[in-house]
């Protein structure tokens, strides 16, 4: 193992909980990397505004994950992003980590923080209209539908939240749900269901989005009856919940049935050594303060464990 | 002004000027928002590996960001950021919304190739 490509704790994700672990671990002086496969801050940068981080009344999720990325490099935290995970060897003491098909990094400890990514319907023709009439993201683009009549689809928090948010744009919003109930909280189903512009078709999924250069019209299937119908659409917004980027650790760790890490209260996967923190982990509440907690956690966690090996090192040595 | 360490364009001049002075063009033009952040910094770590392309944004909301907003290429998009790679001052590709590193990166090579 390479002294310069070895480190007390690897961190995969650069996320809210990977940048929180990436904090801790550094300023206890464990020489730490972040490998980061995607854009640093994760889901956190999809969030135009984070109203409810203590301490802080409004900030953007950019510049919450930029502030967060500039403090785990003020502790000495090497990240690294925009990469390629290959392969991952975390059976043994020391941990390695393959990028990009050639680089070998090795860490006593790891923790996983891959978070998670928006969950895509899998119609016909989401991938084709992505950007052309279908979005993920209301504040980016809802003003491309101003006076349009749009699908929010989702039954949760976002979706309903969204929904609203878009009122400002659009002229009629239909939210389509797959279930008769809603999953959000009773306050964002209370408002939504006041507004006037705001229509339901419940019980109902899109099937297949429809158009020529942009999106046209969906088929919308409902899941009593099955019957299918077409409408008529500017736009639909897709809010349908987030999946754990957990391909790459399956007979690695132990996930669960939805490819949730199943951890500990310390974090701690079925592997020595290996931690796991933020929206990968199965767990009820996915927000930038519990990814924060998480990776608090984890990395307290893998410190002690650091610590331990090191001292049992030193004590073989003598 | 999008606050990345990209090249900013900030008019119709400096376009025009961006595309005579280089082969090889890559623009975001977008907000600072969650579709775009991702790109501009995918953008940014390429700039030392695609060193034959200039890489560069502009903010969607400059009036001047017509020469792209209006392109006949963009006219169906609906989603930012607008991307738009050109080669010798022709649009040879445009994307919408969020694209990956390998999305980019595939553009890239199979456009202006590798260095």
């Amino acid at each position: 193992m390479e002294a310069q490509n070895h480190f007390d704790v690897i961190v995969i994700g650069g996320g809210a909980a990977g940048l929180t672990a990436g904090i801790y671990l550094s300023r206890a002086k464990m020489k730490t990397l972040i490998l980061n496969e995607g854009a640093i801050g994760g889901q956190m940068v999809l969030t135009h505004e984070i109203a409810n981080y203590p301490g802080v009344e409004s900030i953007s999720g950019y510049e919450l994950a930029r502030i967060m990325k500039a403090q785990a490099q003020k502790f000495g935290c090497i990240i690294k992003s925009n990469l390629k995970i290959t392969k991952l060897d975390l059976k043994d003491e020391i941990k390695k980590v393959t990028v990009n098909n050639k680089d070998v990094y090795t860490s006593y400890a790891l923790i996983i923080a891959t978070g998670g990514r928006s969950r895509t319907i899998g119609a016909i023709g989401e991938n084709e209209f992505k950007g052309k009439g279908i979005s993920y993201c209301a504040t980016c683009d809802g003003d491309f539908f101003q006076d349009k009549e749009i699908i929010v689809v989702g039954g949760g928090n976002s979706a309903l939240e969204e929904a609203v948010s878009l009122t400002k744009y659009a002229s009629k919003i239909t939210i389509v749900h797959q279930f008769d109930h809603f999953q959000a909280f009773q306050h964002y189903v209370d408002e939504a269901k006041a507004h006037p512009k705001i229509n339901f078709i419940m019980e109902s999924k899109i099937i297949e989005f429809i158009g020529d250069e942009k999106l046209e019209k969906v088929k919308i299937q409902n899941q009593r009856t099955g019957e299918i119908s077409e409408m008529k659409i500017d736009g639909v917004f897709i809010f349908i919940g987030y999946i754990p980027n957990t391909e790459k650790l399956e007979g690695i760790v132990e996930l669960n049935d939805w490819k949730e890490i199943i951890v500990d209260k310390n974090m701690a996967t079925n592997l020595p050594g290996v931690f796991a923190a933020g929206d990968s982990i199965a767990k009820r509440f996915r927000q930038v303060t519990t990814a924060v907690a998480d990776g608090t956690i984890a990395a307290l966690a893998a410190a002690e464990y650091v610590n331990n090996i090191k001292k049992e090192l030193i004590t073989a040595e003598v | 002004m999008l606050r990345t360490n990209l090249t900013h364009v900030l008019s119709e001049q400096e376009h025009a000027k961006l595309l005579q002075e280089n082969e090889n063009v890559m623009i975001c033009c977008g907000r600072m928002g969650p579709m775009c952040i991702p790109v501009y910094e995918t953008m940014e770590e390429l700039e030392n590996e695609y060193k034959h392309v200039k890489f560069a944004d502009m903010e969607f909301d400059l009036p001047d960001a017509r020469v792209i907003r209006n392109l006949p290429e963009c006219r169906t998009f609906q989603g930012l950021p607008f991307v738009v790679y050109y080669k010798n001052g022709k649009v040879v590709k445009a994307t919408s919304s969020i694209q990956s590193r390998e999305q980019i990166t595939e553009i890239l090579d199979q456009y202006f190739g590798k260095e």
